[in-house]
């Protein structure tokens, strides 16, 4: 394998999607579990960068870091005072977790052993082709716009129904 | 093209090509002046990155000058406002002082509050300064002035702003302190709101001018004042107004400044911050005031082309600046004109007004596009004149129901 510039970089994201993930589930404080999903976060942008795709990159930083990281935050800070937790696990969850993790982990392995390589994906010496004008054809004339309506639909019903839960009654 | 990019020591660059400058740069101008030895070996990939850096490095050295003369001129202007005369002894008319209260800054002890999180709180100035500086890689500032022409440019410039909030949230939290958190939640409840008005604000535009890439947004504004598609029709005028006022939301600003208000919460989420720390804050703040002054001026007010077609009056880098720094002085006019907002009128100006105005915005764009082909010289006649109506006829309704109509009472929320 040729070892490029690009592979280096390919390699640095790898790196720090990888370790803040495994620092995600590793570390005790939830505060900082946040940060570092973050991070992991940033690398699964910066991958897709690599794969071609600017557009799902950017959305990925804007609805998962500006949106709902925010929003996990603001769940930890409300509820502050107890943010060392120490989980108590019983064998049976530990086999049971166990076994579908693992079950997962053959299925991925199973995808990425039929996949071609990526590094055959991006040298092939095509150029790079913008992927919003596809994205938005693809939503708006073709085969998903239907559930495309339907995802729209129900986040405003379960923005109303939040609105509607939270909201305090006012007696005038 | 600027003169100096097309001769002399860079020769057959073109900026405006859609391949990389810098690898151009490399292949064509430090390769050639390289010795015989050395430019066999030489990787244009990694002459690439270097060059991208030291670009880098030079636009991280230079802009930090730019809160210096914000600073001065926010003090400034505010000492004329309250009829003052602000800063008068570093340097002739008080002009060094920023730098010396920067020297100053440098000096003073770099207090971590020992009960708070000390990773968190060391690493929270540098993503907010990061990430204010990320957003002007894609601002062009003039004819082939523009680090990265991204195909997504205005919509990296969201993404890269919405991590703001992050480091704000992580400021506040780590400090361990009752203003730090409540200027923190505050401010991110606030970012997290006027994002959704400013997005939609934006939107508009990039349905009217069909590209998300910033160089395309400038370039469809070519012909003089009334191709600016502020006046390209009557809902981006609208559209203009909403992304202004949001915009001073998002970057905390009296009228908005509710995350740092002094007079409730010391200083907000940046209140246990000192020293370098703090300046690190301040420096963000003025490029982030800055840079949605120049997002703006991008997207409505024509970016770096000029007011007459054909002529460079305004235009350019020179032209760029002056509009942007125009809208920096209409904030801080504001800042000094009006009263802070309650959390109540805050919120209600948001979702009761500017979303569903937003909506209304874009559903009418959406019929404009219909109805008018795209570069219709008629198009632009119409919607001046039902700006200009309209502004007439807002004033005299406005002004008539604003006089009579009482504040209403804080609801008890």
């Amino acid at each position: 394998m040729e070892f490029t510039l690009k592979t280096f970089i390919f390699y640095g994201f790898a790196l720090i999607t990888i370790a803040s993930a495994l620092a995600v589930v590793t570390v005790r404080n939830i505060v900082h579990a946040a940060f570092a999903l973050m991070v992991t976060l940033f690398g699964v942008a910066g991958l897709y960068v690599f794969l071609q795709a600017d557009f799902l990159a950017a959305t990925q930083v804007i609805v998962y870091v500006g949106g709902i990281l925010v929003l996990i935050l603001f769940g930890v800070m409300m509820t502050s005072g107890r943010l060392e937790m120490r989980i108590h696990i019983e064998r049976g969850q530990l086999l049971l977790g166990g076994g579908i993790s693992l079950a997962l982990l053959m299925l991925l392995l199973t995808v990425i052993a039929n996949t071609p390589k990526w590094e055959n994906l991006t040298d092939d010496g095509t150029a790079f082709e913008p992927t919003t004008k596809r994205i938005g054809e693809l939503i708006l004339n073709e085969k998903f716009l239907l559930p495309f309506e339907v995802a729209s639909v129900l986040l405003l019903v379960a923005l109303i129904g939040a609105a509607l839960i939270s909201r305090k009654e006012v007696r005038d | 093209m600027p003169e100096i990019f097309s001769e002399g020591f860079f020769p057959n660059i073109n900026l405006q090509d859609e391949t990389n400058w810098a690898t151009d740069f490399v292949q064509e101008v430090i390769i050639p002046r390289l010795p015989e030895v050395v430019a066999g070996h030489f990787s244009v990939e990694l002459g690439t990155i270097l060059v991208m850096l030291v670009c880098a490095g030079i636009f991280v050295a230079v802009v930090p000058l730019l809160p210096l003369v914000l600073v001065l001129a926010e003090r400034k202007v505010a000492a004329r406002f309250q009829n003052r005369t602000g800063p008068m002894r570093v340097g002739p008319w008080g002009t060094l002082q920023t730098l010396a209260d920067g020297i100053k800054l440098i000096f003073k002890e770099d207090y971590i509050p020992p009960q708070g999180d000390k990773l968190l709180f060391l690493l929270a100035p540098y993503i907010i300064f990061a990430c204010s500086f990320a957003v002007f890689a894609a601002i062009p500032f003039g004819q082939g002035i523009l680090v990265s022409d991204f195909n997504i440019g205005i919509f990296y410039i969201m993404a890269i702003s919405s991590v703001i909030v992050m480091g704000v949230i992580m400021a506040g939290w780590s400090s361990n302190s009752k203003w730090s958190l409540l200027g923190s939640l505050r401010s991110a409840a606030q970012i997290v709101s006027y994002e959704i008005p400013l997005g939609l604000s934006i939107l508009t535009v990039v349905m009217l001018v069909e590209s998300l890439g910033m160089k395309q947004i400038v370039a469809s504004q070519d012909g003089g004042i009334f191709t600016w598609l502020i006046f390209r029709s009557p809902f981006t005028f609208i559209a203009f107004f909403i992304f202004f006022i949001s915009s001073i939301a998002e970057v905390n600003r009296t009228p908005f400044d509710l995350p740092e208000a002094e007079s409730e919460i010391v200083a907000g989420f940046h209140t246990e911050y000192s020293g370098m720390r703090f300046a690190l804050f301040f420096i963000a703040e003025y490029a982030n005031m800055f840079a949605v002054s120049a997002i703006g001026v991008t997207l409505f007010l024509g970016g770096w082309q000029g007011v007459l077609p054909g002529y460079d009056f305004l235009g350019g880098f020179p032209g760029f600046v002056i509009k942007t720094l125009g809208l920096v002085f209409l904030m801080m006019w504001l800042r000094w004109t009006l009263p802070r907002l309650r959390v109540d009128q805050l919120m209600n100006l948001c979702w009761k007004y500017f979303i569903p105005i937003s909506f209304f915005n874009i559903l009418g764009t959406g019929v404009w596009g219909l109805i008018f082909e795209k570069d219709d010289v008629w198009s632009i006649g119409i919607s001046c004149v039902i700006i200009y109506v309209g502004l007439i006829s807002a004033y005299a309704v406005a002004g008539r129901s604003l006089a009579r109509k009482p504040e209403p009472q804080p609801s008890s929320v």
